[in-house]
């Protein structure tokens, strides 16, 4: 694993923004994610935020540390320590990864774009169905709302660009492509993604105590269900009997 | 229990905020006058991360159905107990059968209810503070009851009233520091921030966004963290400063970061006040 040229800069009173290189690559991620586990492992942090090419560190009003900026001495020895830990990172050999495996419906009562696109792509329904359910797609992050996940590895084939005017409501469980980006709903909500299917299963279960299931660094797959497996998912998924299904890769 | 006879415009539960969830997307919440809520929790002798009622724009009223300690703070709209004017930042005793209700308005936004040991509704991810898709509602309705502590006597202090702290709601300066995108700013825009800027209408726990237009050719970043008190600049050139709802990620460029008390004072701020950024 490389390492990288890191700049870390104050976020505000209590934050430090870590940035790699600017674009979206695996092994940044990946680096990403195991610095913050060793922050996490070294020091009292309060939040830690993850996305493609940045780690957040929030550190307690009331730390050792404060990053105020009338205190320049508290940033630089606070970054100083966080630099002592990245030098310290070892090449670890990569650990194993969940794969997780989403069931999804690409049935055209979900899917409400499905035709357009293979009438745009000059393809079947099946093969942009094929396309999607191929890759493993790696889970870059959570944000944009509770349970959304950042997935990277869309074919571009069927790269689409998103929808003109939003629609005002897409149903929780819609799974969607919006430019290079593909992902899921985890709440009914507005969305200018062109809909491809829909997934029974819950992204987002604030009832549950781990209330998502996926994580930063695991990767999911999409797998084609007919509407009857569906309506037989989302039973199981009510009835709190759905475990969610993943595989050691 | 205290029992919402009127919610009001908007009107929620909140203490310090979600802290941790974020990597799930999670938003922290959280009193948005995080500063008059803990003068609240302080003069009551509460713990400072006790729940309290965030009440937007008065209006709303409430009946307390056991004996307890109150205190006002942050905005003021004439509270009045049963047909008695309250003053802010005052220890009251009220009494089971009691109305608490709010009027006319003085000054600021955001009105604080604190009461003895703190609003005792349910913890979601060890958080009182209402949230949009997290707790099982996110304002205040008709009918809703509250539950609270039972009252115990307040010990032998001689201060049951604070001073009032005028210049956090008059004032216009909101103290902020360089946001991690400061450096791709022009030196014209870096003036143009020092001009004075006016909130527009479009405020509310998620953002305040402000009415006048920077000049902007900055291309969005790739989607990073943001934080309350995150000041975005967006393509129109129109600036975003994002409170304490806003998500977790976003991919407008970060220009400046309000100072954590800077949030509190521009919480208190209504459509067409002016603010000025105070740059450490």
């Amino acid at each position: 694993m490389k390492k990288y040229n890191l700049s870390y800069k104050p976020f505000g009173e209590t934050a430090i923004l870590i940035e790699w290189p600017s674009k979206i690559d695996a092994s940044i991620i990946e680096d990403i994610i195991g610095f913050e586990k060793l922050i996490r492992k070294d020091q009292k942090v309060l939040e830690t935020v993850i996305a493609y090419n940045s780690l957040l560190i929030r550190y307690e009003f009331m730390h050792n540390y404060s990053l105020h900026y009338k205190y320049h001495d508290s940033f630089a020895k606070a970054v100083e320590k966080l630099k002592q830990i990245y030098q310290q990172k070892q090449n670890v050999k990569k650990q194993e990864s969940k794969l997780w495996q989403i069931p999804v419906c690409y049935d055209v009562a979900f899917g409400l774009d499905l035709v357009a696109i293979s009438e745009e792509k000059e393809c079947s329904i099946e093969d942009i169905i094929d396309l999607h359910t191929h890759p493993n797609y790696l889970i870059y992050f959570l944000g944009f709302q509770p349970g959304f996940l950042y997935l990277g590895g869309l074919n571009p084939l069927i790269h689409i660009p998103r929808k003109a005017s939003p629609r005002l409501r897409v149903e929780k469980g819609s799974v969607g492509i919006g430019g290079e980006q593909t992902g899921v709903y985890p709440q009914d909500s507005a969305g200018g993604w062109n809909l491809i299917g829909k997934s029974p299963i819950d992204f987002f279960n604030i009832q549950k105590p781990q209330p998502c299931f996926a994580k930063a660094g695991d990767f999911i797959q999409f797998e084609a269900i007919d509407l009857e497996t569906f309506y037989q998912i989302s039973e199981e998924v009510n009835n709190g009997e759905y475990k969610s299904k993943f595989i050691w890769i | 229990m205290m029992k919402v006879l009127h919610p009001g415009i908007y009107t929620s539960v909140q203490d310090k905020g979600r802290f941790g969830f974020a990597k799930m997307g999670i938003p922290l919440a959280g009193s948005l006058d995080a500063f008059s809520a803990a003068i609240g929790n302080t003069l009551l002798m509460n713990h400072k991360s006790d729940a309290l009622i965030e009440v937007t724009f008065g209006l709303a009223k409430f009946e307390f159905t056991s004996d307890t300690f109150i205190s006002i703070t942050g905005a003021d709209f004439c509270p009045k107990l049963n047909d008695d004017f309250l003053e802010m930042e005052t220890v009251y005793e009220v009494k089971n059968g009691a109305i608490l209700s709010f009027g006319k308005r003085n000054y600021g936004a955001r009105t604080y209810i604190a009461v003895q040991g703190g609003i005792q509704s349910t913890a979601v991810l060890k958080s009182k503070s209402f949230s949009n898709q997290i707790t099982s509602k996110f304002r205040l309705e008709k009918g809703d009851l509250l539950p609270i502590m039972p009252q115990k006597e307040l010990d032998n202090r001689k201060v049951f009233k604070m001073e009032f702290f005028k210049e956090h709601f008059i004032s216009k300066e909101i103290e902020c520091f360089p946001g991690p995108e400061f450096d791709l700013l022009t030196d014209v825009q870096k003036e143009q921030l020092l001009e004075t800027f006016t909130v527009s209408e479009d405020n509310n726990r998620v953002g305040y966004r402000l009415h006048e237009v920077l000049e902007n050719e900055l291309e969005p970043i790739l989607t990073s963290a943001v934080l309350p008190g995150t000041v975005q600049l967006t393509p129109s050139g129109k600036l975003i400063i994002l409170m304490r709802d806003c998500q977790v990620t976003g991919g407008y460029p970060r220009i400046l970061q309000l100072s954590d008390y800077a949030i509190s004072r521009l919480s208190q701020k209504v459509a067409g006040d002016k603010v000025m950024f105070d740059l450490v």
